[in-house]
């Protein structure tokens, strides 16, 4: 299967298999009028399996947001067709408005324009409280 | 601003020295009857809670204070769409220190985020409620003159028993913890709630069966199961009758067994228990009057607002 390598934006490379649909709609890629390709399943020697995403634009987008979903992605910026820089990530401490809690009985869900703050409280487990309630972040 | 939303804002030394001021409030009551003239309460209850509004404007007022507040969101500007951080900004204009009840999770920390005086928690739907364990380690204390090495019975519903994780939070804290946790098999213990027990190498049994651990216990801390928890009626008439104290079921409790209950009571402890020594339920409602008196006194002093 081929995709066209692209000249000017971003590819998020390694992502957990089976999470790149997760990110694809917390980054709201379908809003953005140019291609964006999400690739599945594709063999990877380190992982196995991995997700990818191509992002044909110079585009900032929330690295805390990619860091939570899948901390092992890296972010390739390409520009004229050269690779310009990669990052790693890393699980983010705190996400400001990435998700929402999802405790019906949490204040964040009646407040008005309070930010839906979550803090890492384990990393090992990879586990998000949300600041208010406390209640685990789910993906 | 210092602000108490989870009895856990509070180190291990900041509950031995309100232990000690609310020992010395019920020794010497006079001595605190004039320290907070001039200072006022605001008691902001976005819902109904009688027992601990009550407490709170007690505690106030024997600390020669003044209380002035709401004790449901009908009557507040909540009713009209006014947010949490809005009315704490507005109520830090005119009160020292704010006792908040909240249905919602995390409104109290909300309103220390926008207040400018103190915050405590009140009570935030099934989240936190501090000024209720800081009840139930006064009760221990001065039943028992210490925190180390007991063992705690906890029975009831411990799966939504805010009381509960509290109290096991607050207590994890000190050496020589057992616990013993006695519940319905719907309504045992959340598994992060054990897994902090595994982490932190805290000892503890979890039984169905009240009776068979009742010799072992030093205090038996009493939750109502409540008929809307279960998911059929038939289960809720099979248990509900396993987990009633009665005078019977103390046959093999120890002579100096503490008996609690963070109340109100529906049926859970026959009333025929309350003329026992061993009942300490309506103390710790006393107990939770002392501990408020301290926690205002500590965090006004704190602000600067009072000696």
């Amino acid at each position: 299967m081929n995709i066209d390598a692209i000249q000017n934006g971003i590819v998020i490379d390694h992502i957990a298999a089976g999470r790149g649909k997760t990110m694809y709609d917390l980054l709201k890629l379908d809003e953005l009028d140019c291609s964006v390709a999400l690739l599945r399943n594709v063999f990877s020697a380190k992982y196995g399996r991995k997700d990818i995403i191509k992002i044909d634009r110079e585009l900032d987008v929330n690295l805390d947001a990619i860091g939570f979903i899948s901390p092992e992605a890296t972010i390739v910026i390409i520009k004229d067709g050269e690779i310009i820089e990669k990052k790693n990530l890393e699980l983010p401490a705190e996400l400001v408005d990435v998700i929402r809690c999802h405790n019906p009985r949490c204040i964040s869900q009646t407040e008005q324009e309070l930010p839906q703050i979550f803090r890492l409280s384990n990393p090992e487990k990879r586990e998000y409280r949300c600041l208010y309630c406390e209640v685990k972040a789910k993906i | 601003m210092r602000s108490i939303i989870d009895v856990l804002d509070l180190s291990v030394e900041e509950l031995g020295e309100l232990i000690s001021t609310a020992q010395d409030i019920i020794a010497d009551p006079a001595k605190y009857s004039e320290v907070c003239r001039g200072k006022k309460l605001a008691t902001l209850f976005f819902e109904p809670s009688t027992r601990t509004r009550l407490s709170f404007e007690a505690a106030m007022y024997e600390l020669g204070g003044n209380v002035l507040g709401f004790s449901e969101a009908n009557s507040s500007s909540a009713a009209k769409g006014e947010s949490v951080a809005d009315t704490a900004k507005t109520v830090s204009c005119y009160a020292d220190i704010i006792a908040m009840r909240h249905p919602k999770e995390g409104a109290a920390y909300v309103a220390s985020r926008a207040a400018s005086v103190p915050v405590i928690n009140a009570g935030d739907g099934g989240h936190c409620h501090p000024t209720q364990t800081l009840a139930d380690l006064l009760t221990i204390y001065r039943e028992k003159g210490t925190f180390e090495n007991l063992t705690l019975g906890l029975c009831g519903d411990l799966k939504f028993g805010r009381t509960v994780h509290s109290l096991i939070n607050a207590m994890a804290r000190y050496a020589g913890l057992e616990l013993v946790l006695i519940s319905p098999e719907e309504l045992k213990v959340p598994s992060y709630v054990k897994q902090k027990l595994k982490d932190e190498r805290i000892p503890y049994e979890q039984t169905t069966d009240l009776e068979a651990v009742m010799p072992k216990l030093d205090i038996l801390y009493m939750t109502r199961v409540q008929r809307e928890r279960f998911f059929n009626e038939e289960d809720y008439l099979r248990l509900k009758d396993s987990y009633i104290l009665t005078p019977d079921k103390l046959a093999n409790a120890r002579k100096d067994l503490v008996i609690m209950h963070p109340l109100p009571r529906v049926n859970e402890i026959s009333v025929a228990v309350d003329d026992d020594p061993r009942a300490c339920y309506f103390k710790q409602v006393l107990n939770g009057k002392y501990m408020r008196m301290a926690l205002i006194l500590k965090l006004l002093r704190e602000a600067g607002k009072i000696q």
